[in-house]
């Protein structure tokens, strides 16, 4: 860990922990209003906030995690910095595919 | 296994090399005694092989820090009464350093990262110039005044989880050490030193699980000192001051 993998780190949970909360809130909101995962899509699909939203939800938590999986790995398998590193980039990319095809089946109409 | 005397310690010393074993012992029990008093009993009086470190006696040189019961301590001012458990000891040299032989392991490591995150004070005068005046109540010298009283005994680099798991990491006392300097107006190494404790292995490798200040014998924060460099090198790098 270096002081610029550190900053993206820290900054990618700085901008998380109010999404986080903000994707409860909303949860909480759809589950006593009894919406359906229709009314759902119908609400998302075509919206450019919450595809903006989610988006920047997907990156952060992406380059978070990979940051976090990068020094576990390091620290606690025999990969080394360099094996390491790859592995968590591989995770990062991985996980920032899934995120990009689970907001892309929310919000593209 | 027996059970220690009425009156004697059941002593157990670490023996050899890293692939050594703990070697039992029967040690009196006296009042006062230190963890290094049982040592130097057992060295003087029962076997003269055994080898382990000391100058001081009086918690000032940071020589004969072992790890007891399991805990790295400055033994010369550690009372057995306060640490033997049932009158046991289990005496080891200090972890997350190689071992030289019995009680005595390699400092080498500390103190070659201790110099490797720029521990080294940089003069910007000579001896010729005047002496520069610092009043104690300036804001840099009262933090730097926080953390110099540190006797590079290793306490918290045997203690430190980070250190054991990372290879690379330069451990609280070089970063404590660091820290002190950065805040040392009469240092002339600053950005050499902010670049060396902000690339990997240094203090944003630290985890923050704080074992350094719990284990300090000295009871300074190195994991404050650590948090300040985090604070500062991150400044600097938004600054543009600082390339990792």
């Amino acid at each position: 860990m270096n002081v610029r993998l550190y900053l993206w780190q820290r900054g990618t949970a700085a901008l998380m922990a109010p999404l986080v909360l903000i994707h409860v809130a909303v949860m909480f909101y759809a589950t006593r209003q009894g919406l359906s995962a229709a009314d759902i899509l119908g609400r998302t699909r075509g919206s450019v906030a919450w595809g903006l939203f989610y988006a920047a939800f997907v990156a952060a938590a992406a380059i978070h995690a990979g940051i976090g999986i990068r020094t576990i790995l390091a620290e606690w398998t025999p990969l080394g910095a360099r094996g390491a590193a790859l592995a968590a980039s591989a995770f990062a990319l991985l996980l920032a595919g899934l995120g990009a095809r689970a907001v892309i089946a929310v919000v593209m109409p | 296994m027996s059970e220690a005397a009425a009156g004697d310690l059941s002593v157990s010393i670490w023996r050899g090399g890293a692939d050594g074993a703990f070697a039992r012992y029967q040690v009196p029990a006296r009042a006062s005694q230190t963890v290094l008093d049982v040592v130097t009993h057992v060295q003087r009086h029962i076997d003269p092989t055994l080898s382990y470190r000391f100058a001081c006696r009086v918690g000032m040189c940071g020589s004969c820090a072992m790890t007891v019961n399991g805990r790295p301590r400055w033994t010369c001012r550690t009372h057995v009464s306060k640490v033997a458990e049932g009158g046991r000891l289990e005496i080891a040299p200090l972890a997350n350093l190689p071992v030289i032989k019995d009680l005595a392991a390699d400092m080498s490591p500390f103190f070659e990262k201790w110099q490797a995150a720029g521990g080294a004070f940089a003069p910007t005068l000579s001896r010729a110039d005047p002496v520069e005046p610092i009043r104690p109540s300036e804001p840099d010298r009262v933090v730097a005044d926080a953390g110099i009283e540190c006797i590079n005994c290793g306490v918290c680099y045997a203690g430190c989880d980070t250190v054991r798991w990372n290879a690379a990491y330069v451990g609280p006392a070089a970063l404590n050490r660091a820290w002190t300097l950065m805040n040392d107006r009469r240092d002339g190494a600053q950005r050499e030193r902010l670049a060396a404790v902000a690339a990997d292995g240094g203090c944003h490798a630290c985890h923050s699980h704080q074992s350094c200040q719990d284990f300090c014998p000295q009871s300074l924060s190195p994991t404050g000192a650590i948090s300040g460099l985090k604070r500062m090198a991150m400044k600097a790098y938004l600054r543009g001051e600082l390339k990792p």
